[in-house]
C-alpha cells in the first residue's frame, strides 16, 4: 500500500513538477531553431552571446531542428501550436514555408537594420532577398574536397568538375549527396550541355536520362551521403578520392583539422541560408524576436559570423569586415565561397526549377539509385 | 554438475602433430604478411612441433615455460611488426604456452563427461570456440570504439600515431567536452529525468495489466493483448510521425510530459510480456489462501503475490528503461530543444558534426553498465550464499 | 474407465442443477448455486478488466489513436476540394478523357477559386500537394496566385476610371452591407480586441448582383478574420470588380436598387456593356500554357474526391490516371522493390540470428550459472550500448580503411589495392543489424531452453540416439517455441528499422523505412508515407497473427 502510495505521489509530483518548470520558463525564454554543429556554434558566438549580454533577461534555447523545420513547422501549424521563435532555414525551404504561410513576411526596411553607410537594408542585401519571408545571413556552396595524397603521380590535381567523373585520370571512391539537386546539374555539364541550358535539358525526360546515364558511369565508385558530416569523415578516413559537400565542413578539415584535403572550387553551386519568424507567434514573442533578428542580422554580426565559419555574409557592406579566424588568426576572405578566386565558375541553386521537378527527379533518382 | 574424469598425461604421437597443426594455421597469416605463405606454414608447424617435443621430452617446469614462451614471441612478434606485433606476440606466446599444457596434461578432458568419445571430445570444444566467436561478434564492436574515444583527432579513425602507441594519438578532449559541454549535461540530464519517469509509468500500469490478464477468465484477451503488444510491433518510424502529428494536435509535442507518455507506451511490452511470464508460472492458490486467511487482495498483492513476481517487474523495467533510455527516433519527432537527451545529441553529433564526444559518452556508458552488472551479479551470488544455497 | 466416468466430478453438481426435478442447488447464502457462480464470473471478469483498463486506455490514447490517425492521412485529400471548391463542382460534367479543354466556366469557377485560395495563400499549398501528382503543378500555382490579379484589375481600372468612387473601400461597403452592419461596423475600433461584425448583406443584393455578393462575402470575412481589420474600410479584391462586370453584363435590372450609390451603380451598369473584356480562359493562358492544356485540369478532377486511393496507389508503384489506375513507368518504380527488398533482408537477418543466437543462447543454458551470468554480460552490453554508437562502430569496422580491411591486409589475406568492400551495401545493413538484434534473438531463446532438462538429451543418448538425432528429434523440436519467440521479435524489429540501414546501406542496403522518414521530413508527402505505413504496418500484424496462431503471444519471453 505504502509503495503504489510513494509511486503515485512522486509520479504526481514529477509530472507536475515538469509541467511547472516548463511553464516557468516559456515567458522569457527564445526558441532558436538551427542546424547544431559548427555552424550554429558560430551563430551563437556571433550573434545570440552578445545579444544575451546586452539584453541577460532573454533566455535562448536552440533546437537543432532545421533539417525537419518544414515538416514540423507545417504540423505545429496544422495543431495551431507554434514553439519556435526563430528558424534557420536554407533558401529553397524559406520559400516553401512562405509560400504555404508559415512563415512571416518581413519588411526589410522596418525590419531589418541599415547599413553604417546608410544604405538600405534591402539594398544591402539585394538580390538574395529571395522570398518575402527570407532573411539571408550567410552565401554558402556546395563543392567537392579531395585527398592530396591520393592524386595519382604525374597527374595534375582535379581542377575542374567533370574530373569528378573521369574515373581513369583520378581512380577512387566519390561522395556524392543523396538527392538529384546538384548532381544532375554537374552530370549535364560533363555530358556536353552548355552551361544556360542545363535546366531547359533537365526539363525533358530525356534530358534526366542523360544527367542519370552520366552518373551511371560513376555509380559504382559512388557513395551517398545524407548528412553534412559524412564527407569530411569519409575524407579524414581516406575512405573516397573527392566528394562533395558544403564548403564550411571543408575548410574545417582542412585548416582546423589538418587533414590532408584540398577545394576544387569548379562549378560550385550557391545556396543561402538564413531566418524565417514563423507565422502565429504572439505579439510579444514577436516583437522579442524582431528585435534580435534586426541585431543578429547587422553589418557587424554578420562579418563576426565569418570569424567561425568560412561562409560568406549575405550582406554587401559586410565583405570588407571579414577578418581573420578567431582561433587559427588566417584570413578568411580567400576560403569564402564568394572570393573572386573562388568563383569563376559558379551555379545559384535553381529554387524554382527544384520546387516544381523536385517530385518527380526525385522519384526517378532514387528508382535509379535502389537498382 | 559434471563429474570429474581423471586425467593424464598424453603421448607425444598426439600433442606434437596438434601443435603443429596449430602452429601451422597462424604460420600462414604470419608468413603471407612477410612474403611467403608456404615458409610461413612449414615453419610455424616446425616451431610449435619443437616446442612440443621439448617440453615433453625434457619435462620442464610449467610456469617459467609459459613465461619464457610469451617474452619470446613477444620478442619474435617486435621484430617483425613493431610494438603491435609484440602485443600479438605475447598473446600468441601466453596461448602457445597454455595449449602446449592443456594437451599434454591431458587437462581439457577434465570438465567433460568420462564417457565421451574422441570425436565428442573435439566437437565439445569445437563448439565452444564458435560460441567464443560469436561472443567476439557480440563485443567487438564496443571494444573498438573505446580506444576511438580517446581519439586526439575529431574524427572516427584509427590515426598511425594510436596505431604505433604514440601517446600524442591519444587525449581525454572528448571526455573534457563531455563533461563541460553545456549540450551534452543538458541532455544527460534530460535522459536521467526523462527514463525513469517512463519507466515508472509502464511498470505501474503494465504490471497491473498482466495481473488482470493472467485471470483465468478475461474477455477479449487476444484482442487486449494485441493491442498492448502493438507498440513494440508497430515500425517506430510509423510511430514517431503518427505521435508527433498526435501529439501537435493536443498540445504534447515538445513537452516533457509528451515524451514520457511517448516513452511510456514504447516501454509497455516489454514489462507486459516479462510479467506476464512470470505469472505463468504463479500459482493462483497462493492468492486464494492469502484471500482465506483474511487478507484483503491490494495486501496480497504486496505481501504475496509482488515479492513473487518481482523478478519479472525488475526486469520488464529494465527493458523499458533501456528502450526510453536509448530512443531516438520518436524523441526526434515529439520532442523539442528543452527535451533533447542523450541519443538526441549524439544523432545530431553524427550527423552535423562527427565528433568522438558521443564514443566517450558510450564508453561511459558501457562502463557504468558493466558496473552495475557486476554488482547486481555479486549481491545475487551473496544472497544466494546467504540462503544457503549453492551456486548453480 | 469405467471408474473415471462414474466418479463424482464438478460439473456434477451443475448437471444436477440444471434437471429439473431436483430443483436448483442453492448456495450457502441461499441464491441459487447456478446464478451465484455466475456473479462470481462475471465478478472475476470484471475485476480482471478492471485492472486492465488503465493501461489500454493509456495504450489506445498515447498510441492507437495517433497511428490510427497518422494511417488516415493516407486516405485523406479534402485540400483538393477545400481550396477550389467551386472548380470542382463545375469539373464534374468534364469530360477528362475527351482531349477537350474544360468550358470558359470551369476558367470562371477556378479564377474565383484560386484568387480567394491565393489571398488565404493556400493556393501554393495545393500546388505541392498536385505537383506529387503532375510535375510542374507547384510553380503553376505560385505564379497563378500573382497572375489572376491582372484579370480582375482589366476591370477595377476602368471602374475605377469611370468614377472614382469604385476606388474606394466605402462605397462598396455600402452597397453591399446592411444599414445596421454599416452603422455597427462604423462604430468598431481595432483596439477593442474584439474582430469586427459579421458582414450582413443588403437585402435583395443577392439577388440582384449574386456573383458579386458571394465574392465581396468571401472578401469581407477575410478581411474581419484572416486580417482582423473592418471590411468596411478596406478596398476589395480586384475580383469583386470582376464579379460586379459579369453580373451587370448578364442582364441584372439595377434601376430596381435603390440603397446609396444607385446613381454610381446605374452608371456603372450602361458603361459596363462597352467595358474592355477578357475572358477567364485567356486570363489564364497568358499566366501559363500550361491552363490551357488537359492534364492539370485531368489531374484536379482525378483528385477531386474527399478520399483518395490514390496515395496507396502510388505506393505499389501505380497512380491515378483518368482512365483507371495504371503502372508507373518503369523508371519511377521503387516501392515493390524496396519492399521485397525489405522483406529478403529482415529475412536474411533473422536466418543470421538464429544460426547466431542458437549456439550461444545454448551454451548460455547448459553452463554452471556463474559462468553463464558472466557471459550473459557479454550479450547484454551490446543491448544497452546505444543503437547508434554501435552502429557508428560497425562502420568504423566495416569500411575499406576500417577495422576489418586493416586487419585482413596486416595478415596478408587481402591485398592493399583490393581491399573488401563491406559496407554501404547489403552486406553491411545485414551485419549491423544482425549484431543489433541478436540478443532479441538470444534472450528468448535463453529463457525457453533454460526450461528444457539437459536429462533428455542423455536419457536420449543412453536409449542409443546418435548425437545429432538426440539433439535433432529431442531438443530441437523443445526449443522451437523459443526460435519462433526470437524470430517473430527480430523479424518485426528488423522490417521497421530505418537509423542503421540509413548510416550503412549505402543505395542497396535501404529499407522502406528509409523511404518513409524521407517523405515524412523532406519530401513532405505525408499521405504517401502514411501509405506506405499502412502497408508495412498491414505486413507486420499478418506475421503478429499468424504467430499468435502458431505460437502464441503468451510464449514470448524475455530473458
Amino acid at each position: 500500500m505504502k509503495l503504489t502510495k510513494t509511486l503515485l505521489a512522486t509520479s504526481a509530483l514529477t509530472v507536475a513538477a515538469g509541467a511547472a518548470w516548463a511553464e516557468s520558463h516559456m515567458s522569457s525564454e527564445m526558441t532558436l531553431v538551427s542546424w547544431g554543429g559548427a555552424y550554429q556554434a558560430s551563430q551563437q558566438k556571433a550573434y545570440s552571446e552578445p545579444y544575451m549580454e546586452m539584453h541577460p533577461d532573454v533566455a535562448v534555447v536552440w533546437d537543432e531542428s532545421s533539417n525537419e523545420a518544414v515538416a514540423k513547422l507545417r504540423a505545429m501549424n496544422e495543431a495551431g501550436n507554434v514553439t519556435w521563435d526563430l528558424v534557420d532555414v536554407v533558401a529553397s525551404d524559406a520559400i516553401r514555408l512562405c509560400d504555404e504561410g508559415l512563415a512571416m513576411e518581413i519588411d526589410p526596411e522596418e525590419d531589418l537594420a541599415a547599413a553604417p553607410d546608410g544604405t538600405s537594408a534591402e539594398d544591402d542585401f539585394g538580390d538574395l532577398l529571395v522570398s518575402d519571408c527570407f532573411i539571408p545571413q550567410i552565401v554558402y556552396s556546395t563543392t567537392f574536397g579531395y585527398r592530396t595524397d591520393m592524386v595519382p603521380e604525374g597527374v595534375d590535381a582535379p581542377s575542374q568538375i567533370c574530373d569528378v567523373f573521369d574515373l581513369e585520370t583520378y581512380p577512387g571512391k566519390r561522395a556524392l549527396e543523396k538527392r538529384p539537386i546538384n548532381n544532375m546539374e554537374w552530370a549535364l555539364l560533363c555530358d556536353g550541355v552548355a552551361k544556360e541550358d542545363v535546366y531547359d535539358v533537365l526539363e525533358t525526360d530525356e534530358g534526366q536520362d542523360q544527367a542519370l546515364a552520366k552518373l551511371e558511369t560513376i555509380k559504382d565508385e559512388v557513395i551517398w551521403w545524407s548528412a553534412g558530416a559524412d564527407t569530411p569523415q569519409l575524407l579524414a578516413d581516406g575512405e573516397i578520392f573527392i566528394g562533395s559537400t558544403y564548403n564550411g565542413r571543408l575548410f574545417s578539415v582542412i585548416e582546423e583539422q589538418d587533414q590532408p584535403v584540398a577545394m576544387m572550387w569548379d562549378a560550385q553551386v550557391f545556396d543561402l541560408d538564413g531566418w524565417i519568424i514563423p507565422t502565429g507567434l504572439d505579439d510579444a514573442a514577436l516583437a522579442r524576436v524582431k528585435d534580435f533578428v534586426k541585431f543578429a542580422t547587422d553589418t557587424q554580426r554578420l562579418a563576426d559570423q565569418a570569424k567561425y565559419i568560412s561562409y560568406g555574409p549575405a550582406r554587401a557592406s559586410s565583405a570588407p569586415l571579414v577578418g581573420q579566424h578567431a582561433d587559427l588568426g588566417i584570413d578568411m576572405a580567400p576560403h569564402m565561397p564568394t572570393d573572386p578566386n573562388n568563383a569563376q565558375n559558379t551555379f545559384l541553386y535553381n529554387y524554382e526549377f527544384w520546387a516544381d521537378y523536385r517530385d518527380d527527379i526525385d522519384a526517378k533518382f532514387q528508382a535509379w539509385l535502389a537498382q | 554438475m559434471v563429474a570429474l574424469t581423471p586425467i593424464s598425461r598424453k603421448p607425444i604421437s598426439f600433442v606434437a602433430p596438434v601443435m603443429a597443426a596449430a602452429g601451422a594455421f597462424f604460420g600462414i597469416f604470419i608468413g603471407t604478411a612477410n612474403g611467403s605463405t608456404l615458409l610461413g606454414f612449414l615453419i610455424g608447424g616446425a616451431l610449435l612441433a619443437v616446442i612440443a617435443v621439448a617440453i615433453m621430452k625434457m619435462d620442464l617446469p610449467e610456469k617459467p615455460v609459459r613465461w619464457g614462451l610469451i617474452v619470446a614471441f613477444a620478442v619474435l612478434g617486435f621484430s617483425l611488426g613493431g610494438i603491435p606485433g609484440a602485443v600479438v606476440g605475447a598473446a600468441f606466446g601466453w596461448f602457445t604456452g597454455w595449449f602446449a599444457y592443456w594437451l599434454f596434461e591431458g587437462r581439457y578432458r577434465a570438465k567433460v563427461a568420462p564417457y565421451l568419445t574422441s570425436g565428442q571430445v573435439l566437437w565439445h570444444f569445437a563448439f565452444r570456440v564458435i560460441c567464443g566467436a560469436i561472443f567476439i561478434f557480440l563485443i567487438t564492436p564496443i571494444l573498438v570504439v573505446m580506444p576511438l574515444s580517446f581519439n586526439a583527432e575529431d574524427f572516427f579513425t584509427f590515426t598511425p600515431e594510436m596505431l604505433r602507441f604514440d601517446p600524442d594519438g591519444y587525449s581525454l578532449k572528448h571526455y573534457r567536452d563531455f563533461f563541460t559541454s553545456d549540450a551534452w549535461q543538458q541532455s544527460l540530464w534530460n535522459s536521467v529525468t526523462i527514463a525513469p519517469m517512463a519507466t515508472i509509468l509502464s511498470v505501474g500500469f503494465g504490471t497491473l495489466a498482466a495481473i488482470g490478464l493472467s485471470q483465468p477468465h478475461v474477455p477479449f484477451r487476444r484482442a487486449i493483448m494485441a493491442i498492448l503488444i502493438s507498440p513494440m510491433i508497430v515500425p517506430l518510424i510509423i510511430s514517431a510521425a503518427g505521435m508527433y502529428f498526435f501529439y501537435s494536435r493536443i498540445g504534447l509535442q515538445g513537452t516533457y510530459l509528451g515524451v514520457v507518455l511517448a516513452h511510456a507506451a514504447l516501454g509497455i511490452p516489454f514489462v507486459i510480456i516479462t510479467v506476464t511470464a512470470t505469472l505463468v508460472g504463479f500459482d493462483n492458490s497462493l492468492t486464494r489462501a492469502a484471500a482465506n486467511m483474511g487478507a484483503d487482495p491490494v495486501t496480497t498483492f504486496f505481501r504475496v503475490q509482488m515479492p513473487l513476481i518481482l523478478p519479472g517487474v525488475i526486469s520488464g523495467g529494465l527493458f523499458a528503461f533501456i528502450t526510453s533510455f536509448d530512443e531516438v527516433v520518436v524523441v526526434l519527432f515529439v520532442g523539442s530543444a528543452s527535451q533533447k537527451t542523450l541519443p538526441w545529441q549524439m544523432f545530431i553529433g553524427l550527423r552535423e558534426q562527427i565528433s568522438p564526444t558521443i564514443l566517450a559518452v558510450a564508453t561511459i556508458l558501457v562502463v557504468i553498465s558493466v558496473c552495475l552488472l557486476t554488482v547486481v551479479e555479486m549481491l545475487r551470488r551473496r544472497s544466494e550464499r546467504l540462503r544457503g544455497m549453492s551456486p548453480g | 474407465m469405467s471408474n473415471a466416468s462414474e466418479a463424482p466430478t464438478p460439473d456434477d453438481g451443475l448437471r444436477l442443477m440444471e434437471s429439473a426435478d431436483t430443483g436448483p442447488v442453492l448456495a450457502a447464502d441461499g441464491t441459487p448455486l447456478k446464478r451465484s457462480l455466475g456473479r462470481a464470473l462475471r465478478r472475476q471478469k470484471l475485476r480482471a478488466l478492471m485492472l486492465i483498463a488503465p493501461l489500454l486506455l493509456f495504450v489506445l490514447l498515447t498510441f492507437i489513436a495517433p497511428i490510427a490517425d497518422m494511417l488516415f492521412r493516407s486516405v485523406e485529400n479534402q485540400i483538393v476540394s477545400d481550396t477550389l471548391p467551386r472548380t470542382v463542382v463545375a469539373l464534374k460534367d468534364w469530360d477528362s478523357t475527351s482531349g477537350e479543354l474544360p468550358s470558359e466556366q470551369i476558367y470562371e469557377a477556378a479564377y474565383y477559386d484560386i484568387f480567394i485560395a491565393a489571398e488565404r495563400k493556400l493556393h501554393t499549398r495545393l500546388g505541392s500537394r498536385l505537383n506529387y501528382e503532375l510535375t510542374g503543378a507547384s510553380s503553376l500555382f505560385r505564379k497563378s496566385g500573382r497572375g489572376l490579379d491582372d484579370i480582375g484589375e482589366v476591370y477595377q481600372d476602368q471602374f475605377e476610371d469611370l468614377n472614382k468612387a469604385w476606388k474606394d473601400g466605402e462605397t462598396w461597403a455600402q452597397v453591399m452591407g446592411s444599414d445596421a452592419w454599416l452603422s455597427e461596423a462604423n462604430s468598431w475600433g481595432k483596439s477593442s480586441g474584439k474582430l469586427a461584425p459579421a458582414l450582413e448583406l443588403r437585402d435583395g443584393i443577392a439577388e440582384l448582383l449574386p456573383k458579386t455578393a458571394e465574392s465581396y462575402s468571401s472578401f469581407a470575412n477575410f478581411v474581419r478574420v484572416d486580417d482582423g481589420d473592418n471590411p468596411a474600410s478596406e478596398d476589395p479584391w480586384s475580383l469583386v470588380y470582376a464579379a460586379l462586370w459579369q453580373d451587370l453584363t448578364s442582364g441584372a435590372d439595377v434601376s430596381a436598387y435603390s440603397g446609396p450609390n444607385a446613381d454610381l451603380l446605374q452608371e456603372a451598369a450602361s458603361a459596363a456593356q462597352d467595358f474592355e473584356s477578357i475572358s477567364f480562359t485567356d486570363g489564364f493562358a497568358e499566366i501559363d500554357e500550361d491552363w490551357v492544356d488537359t492534364p492539370i485540369w485531368q489531374t484536379i478532377k482525378t483528385y477531386s474526391p474527399k478520399y483518395t486511393s490514390g496515395y496507396f496507389l502510388n505506393s505499389v508503384d501505380m497512380k491515378k490516371t483518368p482512365d483507371g489506375p495504371a503502372l508507373r513507368d518503369e523508371d519511377q518504380r521503387i516501392y515493390g522493390l524496396l519492399f521485397k527488398r525489405t522483406m529478403f533482408m529482415s529475412l536474411v537477418i533473422t536466418i543470421s540470428c538464429i544460426m547466431l543466437g542458437y549456439p550461444v543462447a545454448w551454451i548460455l543454458a547448459n553452463l554452471p550459472a556463474r559462468t553463464a551470468n558472466l557471459l550473459m554480460i557479454l550479450v547484454l552490453l551490446p543491448f544497452w550500448t546505444s543503437l547508434l554508437v554501435r552502429t557508428s562502430a560497425w562502420k568504423v569496422m566495416l569500411q575499406q580503411q576500417g577495422v576489418i580491411n586493416d586487419v585482413l591486409v596486416w595478415l596478408g589475406l587481402v591485398g592493399d589495392g583490393d581491399r573488401l568492400v563491406m559496407i554501404n551495401n547489403q552486406f553491411g545493413t545485414i551485419v549491423a543489424m544482425t549484431h543489433i538484434l541478436l540478443p532479441f534473438m538470444i534472450l528468448p531463446l535463453y529463457s525457453v531452453m533454460q526450461t528444457i532438462p539437459q536429462t533428455y538429451l542423455r536419457a536420449a543418448k543412453s536409449l542409443g540416439a546418435t548425437n545429432w538425432t538426440a539433439f535433432w528429434r529431442v531438443y530441437f523440436p523443445q526449443s522451437v517455441p523459443g526460435i519462433g519467440a526470437g524470430s517473430i521479435l527480430v523479424f518485426i524489429l528488423a522490417i521497421g528499422y530505418y537509423i542503421t540501414p540509413e548510416i550503412v546501406g549505402g543505395t542497396t542496403g535501404t529499407f522502406i523505412s528509409n523511404r518513409i522518414a524521407y517523405h515524412i521530413s523532406s519530401s513532405l508527402n505525408w499521405g504517401l508515407a502514411a501509405a506506405l505505413g499502412a502497408i508495412l504496418l498491414a505486413v507486420v500484424l499478418i506475421l503478429y497473427w499468424a504467430y499468435d496462431k502458431i505460437v502464441g503471444i503468451d510464449n514470448v519471453k524475455l530473458g
